[in-house]
């Protein structure tokens, strides 16, 4: 797990490298720096079959779903050898089924109605499989987060629902966006189980998650949880979150995720700071990779566009 | 080919109950479907018969109706849902415009997501504004969709058996008006391909493009128009998305005038788009105006009365045929 926080990490510095200092990359980009523990200990606890549905904060859970970095990364150069063959970009760089990365859209709470029918078309299939959705907390104030929560917990669909909630929505702080006491009250009040997690431990995650998705595949019930972390930087590449509280700032970042695991493992002395570095170093290495093969592709020819409207030929 | 006469209604019944027969991958899902056989009853009995597993009664809620639909298609199967009417499209456009038709396109053909999203318009049903609504030139919008207008008991079977085994999603828009008409349909079976028209009647001096309910209309203006000395070709579009053009601007070219008739409201409706892509392919052979049928730029008002006024018919067809008839 720690392999894959560290390229989650150096993934995302390297986007923010390409866009702000390079200036090789353009377009909206929404970097998943600090909440590596929650794609991270989440997909740990799924099967390789079973499906995501993420948002345009998706580079994280991609790479965590095992999709490939150098797929997601000529995704991210517009070219033809990237996930979506660069016509979805990065809001959508986690489309990739092969390795159950089902969907990531860029519309916000516009994903868990379609988990619903995600996990309503595996239940009827009467498999293992489960699904789970990955959204902020700017999405729970969403007409379609409500009518999904309820159709989820209703018809008892296999969905995990992971609420990343980083404290802001864009600039919105939770306080000021949010009615309700906290987050995981909305899971309660459909009836569907709720966890509150720290978002910035990936074994708590680890563990929340596993729990649920046992209990999606053992009685095939829902479970909501909040994952409680922070944006390291602001809502997209672009904004520098000035917004935030210096303190704030301050005191989130000295909870990094990476860090915490990297102590706790050396503590437990289950990894050596040799080990650690090496990761780090592999992470970064891939990384660099990846930023070699998306340099070489080429954009689809302008007349294939036409060829991707439809299936079927038509 | 044994033909009967059924209803519209019962037409649509027949191919939802076919299609789940054929395949078991269909599930039906919406608003009062179930228990109560559907609003205006298309659906009646398929609960009996299918199970609660694959005709799924739903809380009033648009948006994950339609957002299920994308997700069950997303797993490989095939969702038929349901909105009971046009009026409540708008609240599950994101799903069905930002996410159903763009997926393919945008996941670089990794996915498809075929889906049906049934739905129905109740103009000339005294159903006020808010329930009469009829915009479906807004879809010209959305490429990745395909939009099917069907007319006729015939094609309503046809054309909803072949949206159902299409691999894209489709938007499938009733008219309410016409569940209780009755037309010859055959008993065997058959399907209506998406983004043929028919030529409905053969004429030679005017070309009248019925939409959904103006079909019929145009083809009783045509009946008219005929004791008139007046010779009138009527086409059924059947489907916007795709729209078959050849078979228009081939009729117009021997005809030299067409007038169009839909039940939205005249401006930036069928009617606009049908008649510029018509001038663009084919202006030389024009003899006059190309003449558009449709609602005016007012919301559907209540009244019986008025909502009669309002309403396009085959009169108004006749008397915009009579306009460029002579010239």
């Amino acid at each position: 797990m720690l392999q894959k926080m560290f390229l989650l990490r150096r993934f995302e510095e390297k986007i923010e490298e390409l866009f702000l200092v390079k200036g090789a990359l353009i377009g909206p980009s929404h970097l998943y720096l600090g909440e590596e523990a929650i794609a991270v200990g989440a997909m740990a606890a799924l099967q390789p079959d079973d499906l995501t549905i993420t948002t345009y904060r998706g580079h994280g859970h991609a790479l965590a779903k095992d999709v490939p970095a150098k797929l997601c990364m000529a995704e991210l150069f517009g070219k033809s050898t990237g996930t979506c063959k660069g016509l979805g970009g990065s809001m959508h760089v986690a489309i990739y089924p092969k390795t159950g990365s089902l969907y990531a859209t860029a519309i916000v709470g516009s994903g868990l109605p379609i988990a619903a029918g995600v996990g309503l078309g595996l239940k009827h299939k009467k498999g293992r499989q489960v699904a789970a959705c990955f959204f902020g907390d700017g999405a729970v104030n969403t007409g379609a987060f409500h009518e999904a929560l309820n159709l989820i917990a209703l018809w008892k669909l296999p969905v995990l629902l992971f609420c990343e909630n980083n404290q802001y929505a864009m600039s919105t702080p939770v306080n000021r966006a949010v009615s309700s006491p906290s987050i995981a009250e909305r899971g309660r009040s459909y009836g569907i189980e709720t966890m509150i997690v720290n978002g910035n431990d990936v074994i708590s995650v680890f563990v929340a998650a596993k729990a649920a998705a046992e209990r999606a595949r053992r009685v095939c019930e829902p479970t909501f949880l909040e994952c409680v972390t922070y944006k390291m930087k602001g809502h997209g590449v672009y904004d520098k979150g000035e917004y935030r509280p210096k303190d704030e700032v301050a005191k989130w970042l000295e909870r990094d995720p990476i860090v915490a695991f990297e102590k706790r493992l050396q503590e437990s002395k289950l990894l050596t700071k040799a080990d650690i570095d090496k990761a780090d170093a592999t992470a970064r290495r891939e990384v660099e990779d990846a930023v070699a093969f998306a340099s070489q592709g080429s954009p689809l020819p302008f007349d294939d566009l036409k060829n991707y409207v439809y299936a079927g030929g038509s | 080919m044994k033909l009967r006469e059924i209803t519209y209604a019962e037409a649509l019944r027949e191919a939802l109950r076919e299609e789940m027969q054929r395949n078991p991958d269909v599930i039906l899902l919406g608003e009062e479907i179930g228990v109560f056989g559907g609003a205006y009853k298309v659906t009646r009995g398929l609960l009996e018969e299918f199970g609660p597993e694959r005709v799924m009664d739903t809380p009033i809620s648009e948006i994950a109706i339609a957002g299920a639909a994308v997700g069950l298609a997303l797993t490989g199967l095939k969702p038929v849902a349901e909105i009971m009417y046009m009026d409540f499209l708008p609240i599950c456009l994101d799903q069905l415009a930002t996410q159903a038709a763009k997926i393919r396109f945008m996941s670089g053909g990794q996915l498809k997501v075929p889906m049906v999203l049934r739905t129905q318009y109740s103009l000339g049903r005294q159903h006020g504004s808010q329930h009469s609504q009829f915009f479906p030139a807004l879809f010209f919008q959305v490429p990745g969709l395909k939009v099917v207008l069907p007319g006729t008991p015939y094609d309503a079977k046809g054309l909803l058996k072949s949206a159902i085994r299409d691999e894209n999603p489709v938007l499938f828009i009733e008219c309410g008006l016409l569940y209780r008409t009755k037309g010859l349909v055959p008993e065997e079976e058959y399907t209506v391909p998406l983004g043929q028209a028919e030529v409905k009647r053969k004429g030679d001096d005017v070309t009248i493009i019925g939409v959904s309910r103006l079909v019929g209309e145009a083809l009783s203006a045509a009946k008219k128009l005929e004791e008139k000395g007046v010779s009138a070709e009527v086409i059924d579009v059947r489907t916007i998305q795709p729209l078959d053009l050849d078979t228009i601007v081939e009729s117009v070219k021997r005809t030299s005038r067409l007038v169009i008739a839909s039940d939205d409201v005249k401006s930036g409706g069928v009617g606009s788009e049908i008649s510029a892509a018509v001038l663009e392919a084919s202006f030389d052979y024009l003899d006059a105006p190309i003449m558009r049928v449709g609602c005016p730029e007012i919301p559907v008002p209540f009244s019986p009365s008025l909502e009669q006024m309002y309403m396009p018919n085959a009169d108004k067809i006749v008397q915009a045929v009579d306009g460029i008839m002579g010239r």
